[in-house]
């Protein structure tokens, strides 16, 4: 008989709730960490110090106070997006369609703020918010419909459709271009600045912010307190409970999509009127899928998601400072982002596990 | 003495955060016994006997085999000290056949000799008793014959102490003889057994000795010999309990549901409940016995309206005498229309409640559409669910904590609460004490008792033939699907019950 008479070095001990102060303190000791673990590392491959390229980062993000307005309107740009898949994700719907729904809203914008130059303004300010969310609804509405009526799979038909709608725009550019022959929109309706977004500020950054603030206080009033929200809650947890309680789970599904198109499509038009004034295939450049981080970093809660997103767009523009003042290349603040980000999933296990070390001292007991 | 004891095991203590599945727990297991691990659901049998077999890993404590001290980190190191656990949720290969499971993830040479192995498997079958065809395929099984798969792969790879985690619980009266009958076999042939299980007649006709376990900690052990149904539940209740349920007898019985051939199909369009038909009276318990999976939820469901695959025509009668079909309409339909159908699932967490919510939210589950307007209402929930931890004592730190973190009986005790606040008219109950402690499952019987006398009517699916006797008023007997019998439970015995859940007639006409 070849019985094992070593005791395992540790083993993993779940914990039964952990207090709100000590998770705290848990993710504050993983950011410390991060932040050592990426001195090392910097000091290792380029010799430089490290509290400089961290004094560089913090001053690009938000060292002067248009970088610090621009950084606040980038993170409520990527925030907006991360509501926008937020519902979704609540009713377990993985909608990765975010870039493309996002890109067709800016795309109406644009089409509005083109075609429409000759309405009178307060109906252009009026439709090209309308547009977009229009067409946010539509593109989030067709995976949700095929979804709940055949069952197909969301995330692939979310994912492909995102490559229709840079198709869709890279036509359109085809129409919209200007100059002739640039193969780019360029600045819509530079002279008079027709259908822009307003600007309360100099920097034209506050109305997006106050819009998006706007919306975090509504998606959580809508989640948490109205009938529909609770629908949502239900299917997300059990689809089976859903149709016991009676809830009808198809036009939750679209009715959940359209909600989180229709939040695209804000995003979309607040990225077209009110921050690039133009339209490309790259408009989004990546944020439908941030915003995933975004989503559920922040665990789906709408007030806890503005501080990833705001964390996420300060490394981003902190590294573009870095980049450029210690001649590194983007990729060094990506690693610094990825060592965080690492830090940051992985503290969850030590908040919900602890581990159990093997007693060194064991008393002697005979059988 | 001293080498006849073949496992000890003292001062086992396992935590699960601050749930306390085991605390101080000692036991010891001699060669060639039967032993009883006794205790209530969420005493911490299972959790016990699962440290013996490698799943988990104790928080303090020793554990002896013949004598030796020995750590056993994983299922592979029990099972070179011989020892061998079936559990409730068998662990097969549905497409491999019964010989090709058994020799499963053991080591051999190159080539596989197959008529060698059976020629080996056999033999064990004939010494011990066990009838199993050894090329049958695993999906093609019974319950009972799986079980028989589980125990004869332990018994190949040498177990010789045999841990059986609520074997019987899947099985009718007669498989269940049939297995004692082996287990006795092999005693006989010294190999020690421990069944962890919650029935008393079982441990009194089975097993040598028995050890109880009340909320994790161990109450003692006592020769069988020198126990009665009585000395036992005190122990594992830790007070006296009266065992008697009560029935009253019905009053205006009326006729409410008319199932009329009701066949529902599965998924894949294969007839799961076939041509069912009866009917259901107002202030009766009627019971719906069968094995597990015969029928009895999609019965239930298409009841329910949430059936989507199902034929015939169900009829209701409501108060004012008038003859309704509910045939084809869905859970919200039936309520639109007035009928109050409460409905308590098999699957609680899954079905009947949402696990990540708290109390109120679950109350909600039934009432949020009520009231204008945009927002959900939540102080009549909140009442109702501080009334329900009020009145059937639900253990929970406040109304707002998750339900999926409650024991299984405070759980059923929300939803069977949340289901007849709705004062119904037909009372559905799947499996209503499953996992339930003796004071509130008789607690449960009151409750359904109460609504029995207000006139609802109501059906009550069971798995303890005993329990289904004493309390329904008729038992319907449900067997692959059909419906092989209705019964008066005044005078019915255990043994036609158990004869009706195995008439297997349909099944020999469709091979």
């Amino acid at each position: 008989m070849s019985a094992a008479v070593k005791e395992p070095l540790f083993h993993v001990v779940k914990r039964d709730g952990t207090s709100f102060g000590r998770s705290l303190l848990i993710r504050l000791a993983a950011i410390v960490l991060a932040l050592i673990v990426c001195a090392v590392i910097i000091v290792l491959l380029t010799g430089m110090n490290p509290l400089s390229v961290y004094a560089a980062l913090w001053n690009g993000a938000v060292g002067t106070s248009r970088r610090m307005w621009i950084t606040f309107r980038d993170a409520a740009i990527l925030l907006c997006i991360g509501f926008a898949v937020m519902p979704a994700f609540r009713m377990r719907f993985w909608n990765t369609g975010a870039e493309g729904q996002v890109l067709m809203g800016a795309a109406a914008t644009a089409a509005m703020m083109i075609y429409g130059k000759a309405l009178p303004s307060w109906l252009l300010y009026a439709l090209c918010p309308l547009a977009g969310i229009a067409a946010g609804i539509i593109w989030g509405v067709i995976p949700a419909f095929f979804k709940a009526y055949w069952n197909t799979n969301e995330t692939l038909f979310t994912l492909m459709l995102n490559y229709i709608a840079t198709q869709l725009v890279a036509f359109c550019i085809i129409f919209w271009e200007n100059p002739p022959g640039s193969n780019s929109v360029g600045l819509i309706n530079s002279k008079g600045k027709i259908g822009w977004l307003p600007n309360l500020d100099r920097y034209g950054c506050v109305l997006p912010i106050l819009i998006v603030l706007a919306l975090a206080v509504l998606l959580y009033a809508y989640m948490r307190y109205t009938k529909q929200g609770y629908e949502v809650s239900v299917v997300g947890e059990s689809e089976n409970t859903a149709h016991y309680a009676g809830i009808n789970v198809k036009r939750v599904i679209i009715r959940t999509m359209a909600l989180c198109g229709a939040v695209a499509g804000i995003a979309g038009y607040l990225l077209a009127s009110g921050v690039s004034h133009t339209i490309s295939t790259g408009l989004v450049g990546g944020r439908g899928f941030t915003a995933i981080i975004v989503a559920w970093l922040g665990k789906l809660n709408p007030f806890s998601m503005m501080i990833v997103a705001l964390g996420l767009v300060f490394m981003q523009k902190g590294s573009v400072e870095i980049a450029g003042q210690f001649n590194l290349n983007e990729n060094a603040s990506e690693i610094i982002t990825g060592i965080l980000l690492f830090f940051i999933l992985g503290c969850e296990f030590f908040i919900n596990y602890r581990l159990e070390f093997r007693k060194h001292e064991k008393e002697a007991v005979k059988a | 003495m001293e080498s006849n004891i073949m496992i000890e095991m003292r001062g086992i203590t396992k935590h699960f955060g601050s749930v306390v599945a085991n605390e101080n727990v000692d036991l010891t297991v001699r060669r060639g016994e039967i032993l009883s691990v006794l205790g209530e659901n969420g005493s911490g049998k299972t959790s016990l006997m699962n440290m013996l077999a490698g799943i988990y890993f104790p928080d303090a404590g020793h554990i002896f085999v013949e004598g030796r001290e020995v750590i056993i980190r994983s299922p592979k190191d029990a099972f070179d000290l011989g020892i061998g656990m079936i559990h409730q949720h068998f662990k097969l290969v549905d497409v491999l056949t019964a010989a090709e499971n058994i020799i499963l993830g053991l080591p051999g040479a190159m080539k596989l000799d197959m008529n060698q192995v059976k020629k080996d498997v056999q033999q064990l079958l004939d010494k011990y008793g066990f009838e199993l065809n050894l090329d049958a395929k695993i999906y093609e099984m019974s319950v009972s014959q799986k079980q028989t798969v589980e125990i004869v792969k332990m018994l190949y790879r040498g177990a010789h102490i045999l841990i059986l985690d609520e074997p019987t619980a899947v099985l009718t009266p007669q498989e269940t003889d049939k297995l004692f009958q082996v287990l006795r076999n092999m005693r006989a042939h010294g190999h020690s057994i421990i069944i962890i299980t919650h029935k008393l007649n079982e441990v009194l006709s089975l097993s040598d000795r028995v050890s109880v376990l009340r909320k994790g900690a161990y109450v003692g052990t006592v020769n069988t010999c020198d126990a009665t149904e009585m000395s036992l539940t005190e122990m594992m209740v830790g007070e006296k309990v009266v065992l008697d349920i009560e029935r009253p007898d019905p009053v205006n019985p009326v006729m409410k549901l008319h199932v009329d051939d009701v066949t529902v199909y599965n998924r894949e369009g294969r007839e799961v409940l076939s041509h069912a038909n009866f009917e259901a009276y107002t202030g009766e318990i009627l019971g719906i016995a069968g094995i597990a999976g015969s029928g009895q939820k999609e019965l239930l469901e298409s009841i329910a309206g949430l059936q989507p695959h199902m034929t015939g025509k169900i009829h209701y009668r409501n108060r004012k005498g008038h003859i309704k079909e509910l045939t084809e309409m869905s859970a919200q339909e039936i309520r639109e229309i007035g009928i109050r159908l409460a409905f308590v699932p098999e699957d609680r967490l899954g079905m009947g409640l949402v696990a990540s919510m708290g109390m109120t939210d679950n109350m909600m589950l039934r009432s949020y559409r009520k009231g204008h307007g945009l927002f959900a209402r939540r102080k009549e929930p909140h009442d109702l669910a501080e009334h329900i931890k009020e009145e059937l004592g639900v253990v929970t730190p406040s109304v707002d904590w998750p339900v999926g973190r409650m024991s299984g009986g405070n759980v059923q005790k929300v939803l069977v609460g949340r289901e007849i606040a709705s004062s119904p008219q037909v009372l559905m109950v799947a499996y209503p004490v499953r996992g339930l402690d003796i004071n509130s499952s008789y607690q449960i019987y009151a409750l359904l008792n109460e609504q029995k006398k207000k006139g609802s009517c109501v059906i009550c699916v069971g798995e303890d033939l005993d329990v289904l006797l004493a309390l329904c008023d008729r038992i319907l007997v449900l067997a692959d699907g059909r419906v092989s019998g209705v019964v008066d439970a005044r005078t019915a015995t255990k043994e036609e019950v158990g004869l009706l859940m195995t008439s297997e007639d349909k099944k020999e006409v469709q091979a």
